[in-house]
């Protein structure tokens, strides 16, 4: 008899799914029950919903999303889906507040064998702009655990259905591009990595007509 | 016959077709491709598997009546929008107009036509709609390819919700003499419409040569076109017994829905192409999305409701 939890956390996967006829495109790689960091574009709240609910089902299980705390443990909704329906790894955003490292967070997370979800952007993309400059985090994490694979996962569409500020998602064809896996150089300067993470990325997105 | 019966032999007649289709795409991929991939065969029988799941889907409905019909069409209309209006360039301005038409025009429209409300279900998304959309959209604000986004999202109102809908719309004509029998108006116009694409696929593979409109549709030949609309006519004329049209009636109705399906199919390949794309999406394996299944029905379901509204009901 699956649990509640469980029960919810697939009534999203399905709604997610329905709404957005999503498809996940493994164009640089396969599924593989190894721990990854996927990382996306970051344009709505629907993001990290879509990359989760299209994973297939036994990777999903050890898949967390990397979420602030500070939004997530608002309220009583909000906290249930955040721990008990996906999983998230809640992160403090402010460092002057915070009493846990999140690089530390995120790399026990891959040291018991999960995959992780980050969006590098560190917020969602309002502007004009295709693709925010990435923050750090990805490095350092990359650093901690070198041998980590960094999949990168371009999301389409994901802005439309669910603009900021709007409740009630719109029904329009998302698409999940995921590339080839990138993992850090030996001795990799930050600042290449970070480049060079932001820019497999930006190769996935698909040709704008 | 009675209706039943009809029914019967038309569903045992579809079967029959599919099954041979089915055989025909098996002895192919023996005969020719030795069991290797070959993209032709493949893509033929994957469409054919397709059609299987397309007849049942539709059968099914059929057993739930007027109701499973209705609801069919109204998620099918639900598909296509989205397809649509995924390709059409909106800005965040335009989600108000969006949600109105997703979640209220939609399921307005197929409530009317449940209702039988042809009175309203007939100009309220080309009268109604049309005009408080760009009043709806001038109240957001953002003037910016104004005239483009409105006209837009209402074409694929029309499209995709007004011209589907007449399909189920078939349900709500009283013909004398034919009571009870509308379903099967359904059939006919879904069996000819969609025979004549397959027809014309056909016909093109076997003898196309000169091409109908190079810029607009790569596939689409001359004698594709002849040869598949002549021969779904003669079906059409050869169903008569299933419609309330003596058969003369019926091939002139077949040829009528053929040839709007034909140019149907051909604006809709033509927006595909200015958008850059191939297929409106991927719902279904083989064919494309559900707009590229219905593009020719969606021009010929009204024209085939009014026509029958005039004449027989």
């Amino acid at each position: 008899m699956p649990t509640f939890d469980a029960l919810c956390a697939y009534a999203l996967c399905v709604f997610t799914r329905t709404l957005t006829g999503a498809r996940m495109l493994w164009v640089g790689c396969a599924p593989a029950a190894i721990p990854r960091v996927y990382y996306g574009n970051h344009n709505a709240h629907a993001d990290f919903a879509l990359i989760w609910s299209c994973l297939p089902d036994d990777l999903r299980e050890r898949t967390r999303p990397v979420a602030g705390a500070d939004y997530w443990l608002k309220g009583k909704l909000r906290t249930f889906i955040a721990q008990r329906v996906i999983r998230a790894v809640l992160i403090d955003r402010n460092p002057e507040t915070r009493k846990e490292d999140p690089i530390k967070q995120m790399a026990d997370v891959i040291d018991q064998g999960d995959s992780l979800i980050v969006f590098p952007e560190g917020t969602r993309n309002t502007t004009e702009e295709t693709l925010l400059p990435f923050k750090s985090g990805i490095y350092y994490l990359a650093h901690a655990r070198p041998e980590t694979e960094f999949v990168p996962v371009w999301i389409e569409n994901a802005r439309r259905v669910m603009p900021k500020g709007k409740l009630l998602p719109l029904p329009l064809l998302c698409t999940l591009t995921v590339g080839a896996p990138v993992t850090i150089g030996n001795g990799e300067d930050k600042e290449v990595f970070v480049a060079r993470t932001r820019n497999a990325l930006l190769a996935l997105r698909p040709p704008q007509a | 016959m009675t209706p039943l019966q009809v029914t019967y032999s038309l569903f045992v007649g579809t079967g029959v077709v599919l099954l041979v289709a089915s055989i025909i795409g098996w002895a192919l991929k023996t005969a020719v491709a030795k069991g290797q991939p070959h993209a032709t065969i493949d893509n033929l029988n994957t469409r054919i598997k397709a059609w299987w799941v397309m007849v049942l889907v539709v059968s099914l409905a059929f057993v739930f009546g007027r109701t499973g019909v209705i609801l069919l069409f109204a998620f099918i209309s639900f598909f296509a929008l989205r397809e649509f209006l995924t390709l059409t360039y909106t800005r965040s301005s335009d989600y108000f107009a969006l949600a109105m038409a997703f979640f209220v025009v939609l399921p307005v429209q197929y409530v009317l036509v449940y209702a039988g409300w042809y009175g309203l279900f007939s100009i309220f998304i080309p009268v109604y709609v049309c005009l408080l959309l760009p009043i709806l959209e001038v109240l957001a604000g953002d003037i910016m390819r104004f005239l483009e986004r409105t006209s837009k999202i209402q074409w694929g109102l029309m499209i995709c919700v007004y011209c589907i809908s007449h399909v189920p719309a078939l349900l709500t004509l009283d013909i004398p003499g034919y009571e009870d029998r509308n379903l099967l108006l359904i059939a006919f116009l879904v069996i000819v419409v969609q025979s004549s694409d397959v027809l014309q696929y056909v016909w093109g593979k076997l003898f196309g040569k000169h091409k109908v409109a190079p810029e607009v549709s790569p596939s689409k030949t001359v004698e594709g076109l002849i040869g598949g609309i002549l021969s779904a006519t003669a079906l059409g004329a050869a169903l008569w017994w299933i419609t309330p049209f003596n058969p003369w009636q019926a091939a002139l109705m077949a040829l009528a829905i053929n040839a709007m399906g034909f140019f149907g199919g051909l604006v809709m390949s033509a927006i595909k192409r200015d958008r850059g794309v191939k297929d409106w999406g991927h719902m279904i394996e083989g064919h494309g999305g559900m707009l590229d299944r219905l593009d020719s029905v969606v021009f010929a379901a009204p024209i085939f409701f009014h026509l029958t509204r005039y004449f027989w009901a």
